[in-house]
C-alpha cells in the first residue's frame, strides 16, 4: 500500500486536528455509508497491525455489539495459524450425490443470513462427461443423483496465487500462513473488486444486515471467519478456520453423509489429504488461470 | 423445527447413522489420539413398518423375538425368509444370505474362510471383496467422519461400512437435496444467474 494512503490513516490525521467530539460528528455520515461499522471500527488499525491488547479490545467490542444487535452471547476468537500446518481440501466426485448437506452446514456454521439462504458452497449439477463450469446448474430441486448428471460442489479454493487478493485496493483480504485467504470485515470497503476477480464465484457480498434468530446463531465464532458480518462487506469460505485452527474438521465435511470430502494438513505425511494427492488422480478447476488452488477434485475411476 | 425437505432427505438416507440434522456438536472429550469407529445400532435390529416422531423407520432389536425362540437355520435366498424378515430387499450381487451370515447363528457373520466374526466386525467382512474401498477407508479417504483432523487435540469418529451402506442393498440411496434455491430479490440473493455462470 506504499503509494496509497489508507483512508484510515487519512481519517486519523483529520481526527487529530478536529478534536474527538467534533470528529465523531463529522464522521457520522461515513458510518451511515459503511452501514454497520461504528466509528471505532472504522478507525481500527489493520488486523495485521493490531497488538494483542488492541485485538482483545476489538473482540470484546464485537461480542458486546453482537449481544446488542442480535441478543445472543457469543465467543469471538482470533486463533492464529499454527506452525507447521498448511491446509488443503479434496472432494471425490464419484461419491458426491449433490444432496447439498454441505451447503446447509456451511449456512448454519457460518451464521449466514437466514432470509437469503446464503452459503459459501455452491453445488453445481453437471452433465456427465463435461467439466464446463459455466453450464453447471446450482438451482436444481429434484431428487439426486439425477440420471446422466454428476455434482460439483464449489467453494473458495484458497488459491496460492489468488486474484482476489491482488485486486483489493485496501488490502482487506490476504493469504494467511496456513493457506487460508481471509477478509477483515472491519477493513473491507465493499468495492467488490475481489468478487469480480474470483474465477470460482466464491465470494459473497452482504447486501443487507444478516438476519438470524438468536437461538440459531452459532456462538463459536472467529474474527476472520464466521462472526456475523456487517452489511456492505465481502465474505468467503475460510475452511471454517475457527474450527480447523482448533484442530477440528470443517463443518461441511462433518455434514457430508457420503464421505466425499477429505481435509487435512499438507505438511503432515500421514494426513489423508496427502494420501489422496499421492494416490489419486487429482485435478483443480480452471487450472489454466494459474490460481494454484488448495481445493482438489478426484474421481474413483 | 424441521423443514419437510430435510425430513424427506432423512427418510431417503435413513440407513446412514450420521444423517442427522447438523447441530453444533461440542468437541469430543479429551484427546486420546485415536480414531473411534462408529458402531451403528442397526447391526442387531431390523426395520419395522412403523416410524418414529421424525418419520424415521423404527427398528426392532433382534433380541425381541430371538430371545424367546430359537433361530431357524438361515435360508440361502431372501425370498425364503418369513415373518418379520419378509420384506427384506436384497440387491447385493450374487450373494446368498449365508455368504456373510452363519447359517445356524444368523446374528453372527463369517469370513470367506468360514471363521466366525462378530457383527461389529463388518469392516473386516466387507474388506474381503471391496479391496479398493477398504484401502481408501484406511487412508481416511472413504467414509464420513466427525471430530478432529488433528488427533493430538481430539478424537476422530469414523463411519463404519454399514453406517452409510445397507449391507443388503449397498448402493448409496438417493435423496432430495436440502437448501432449496431461493427466489431472487433485488438485494441479497446469492445465487441465481451468477450461480449458473452467466455473469
Ligand atoms: S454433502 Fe457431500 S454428497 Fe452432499 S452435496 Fe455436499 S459433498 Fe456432495
Ligand atoms: S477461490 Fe476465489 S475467493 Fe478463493 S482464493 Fe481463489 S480467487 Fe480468492
Amino acid at each position: 500500500m506504499s503509494d496509497i494512503v489508507s483512508r484510515r490513516t487519512m481519517m486519523k490525521g483529520a481526527g487529530a486536528t478536529l478534536g474527538a467530539a467534533a470528529f465523531a460528528h463529522a464522521m457520522a455520515p461515513l458510518t451511515e455509508w459503511s452501514k454497520d461499522l461504528s466509528v471505532d471500527e472504522f478507525l481500527q488499525k489493520h488486523y495485521k497491525e493490531l497488538t494483542r491488547d488492541e485485538l482483545g479490545r476489538v473482540l470484546l467490542h464485537l461480542k458486546e455489539e453482537t449481544k446488542r444487535k442480535y441478543g445472543r452471547d457469543v465467543d469471538i476468537q482470533a486463533l492464529p495459524p499454527q506452525e507447521g500446518v498448511s491446509f488443503a481440501y479434496a472432494l471425490n466426485l464419484s461419491i458426491c450425490i449433490g444432496c447439498r448437506k454441505c451447503a446447509e452446514a456451511c449456512h448454519q456454521e457460518n451464521n449466514h443470513d437466514r432470509r437469503t439462504g446464503n452459503s459459501y458452497i455452491r453445488v453445481l449439477e453437471m452433465q456427465q462427461g463435461s467439466l464446463d463450469l459455466e453450464h453447471g446448474n446450482a438451482n436444481y430441486d429434484h431428487p439426486v443423483p439425477a440420471e446422466g448428471k454428476y455434482y460439483l460442489p464449489v467453494q473458495c479454493h484458497q488459491c496460492d496465487n489468488a486474484p482476489c487478493v491482488k485486486v483489493c485496493p485496501v488490502q482487506a483480504t490476504w493469504k494467511e500462513q496456513d493457506g487460508i485467504v481471509v477478509v477483515d470485515y472491519n477493513w473491507c470497503i465493499g468495492c467488490r473488486y475481489c468478487e469480480a476477480a474470483c474465477p470460482y464465484h466464491a465470494r459473497r457480498f452482504n447486501w443487507a444486515k444478516p438476519e438470524i434468530p438468536p437461538e440459531e446463531i452459532n456462538p463459536d465464532q472467529g474474527y476472520l471467519s464466521n462472526r456475523i458480518r456487517p452489511q456492505g462487506v465481502v465474505e468467503k469460505c475460510t475452511f471454517c478456520l475457527h474450527r480447523t485452527r482448533a484442530g477440528r474438521l470443517p463443518a461441511c465435511l462433518e455434514a457430508c453423509p457420503t464421505g466425499a470430502r477429505v481435509f487435512g494438513n499438507l505438511l503432515d505425511p500421514k494426513s489423508p489429504i496427502r494420501w489422496v494427492l499421492e494416490n489419486k488422480r487429482v485435478f483443480v478447476l480452471k487450472e489454466e488461470l494459474g490460481t494454484r488452488p488448495r481445493f482438489f477434485y478426484f474421481f474413483d475411476k | 423445527m424441521m423443514r419437510p425437505a430435510l425430513v424427506a432427505a432423512m427418510l431417503a438416507l435413513g440407513g446412514c447413522g450420521k444423517d442427522q440434522p447438523v447441530s453444533f456438536q461440542p468437541p469430543p472429550g479429551a484427546p486420546t489420539g485415536k480414531e473411534i469407529l462408529h458402531q451403528p445400532a442397526k447391526l442387531t435390529s431390523v426395520e419395522s413398518d412403523q416410524k418414529d416422531a421424525l418419520g424415521r423407520p423404527l427398528r426392532v432389536s433382534c433380541e425381541s423375538c430371538h430371545s424367546l425362540r430359537e433361530t431357524k437355520p438361515m435360508p440361502s435366498r431372501p425370498e425364503e425368509l418369513k415373518e418379520f424378515h419378509q420384506g427384506l430387499r436384497f440387491r447385493h450381487g450374487e450373494l446368498a444370505c449365508t455368504s456373510c451370515h452363519q447359517a445356524r447363528e444368523p446374528r453372527t457373520l463369517h469370513l470367506a474362510t468360514g471363521e466366525p466374526l462378530p457383527m461389529t466386525e463388518v469392516v473386516t467382512l466387507c474388506a474381503q471383496c471391496h479391496g479398493p474401498q477398504y484401502r481408501d477407508f484406511k487412508a481416511g479417504a472413504h467414509g464420513g467422519m466427525t471430530g478432529y483432523w488433528d488427533l493430538s487435540r481430539g478424537d476422530r469418529m469414523r463411519n463404519n461400512c454399514v453406517s452409510c451402506h445397507d449391507p443388503h442393498t449397498p448402493k448409496y440411496a438417493g435423496a432430495h437435496p436440502v437448501m432449496p434455491p431461493r427466489n431472487p430479490s433485488a438485494h441479497g440473493e446469492p445465487d441465481t444467474k451468477e450461480a449458473q455462470g452467466h455473469e
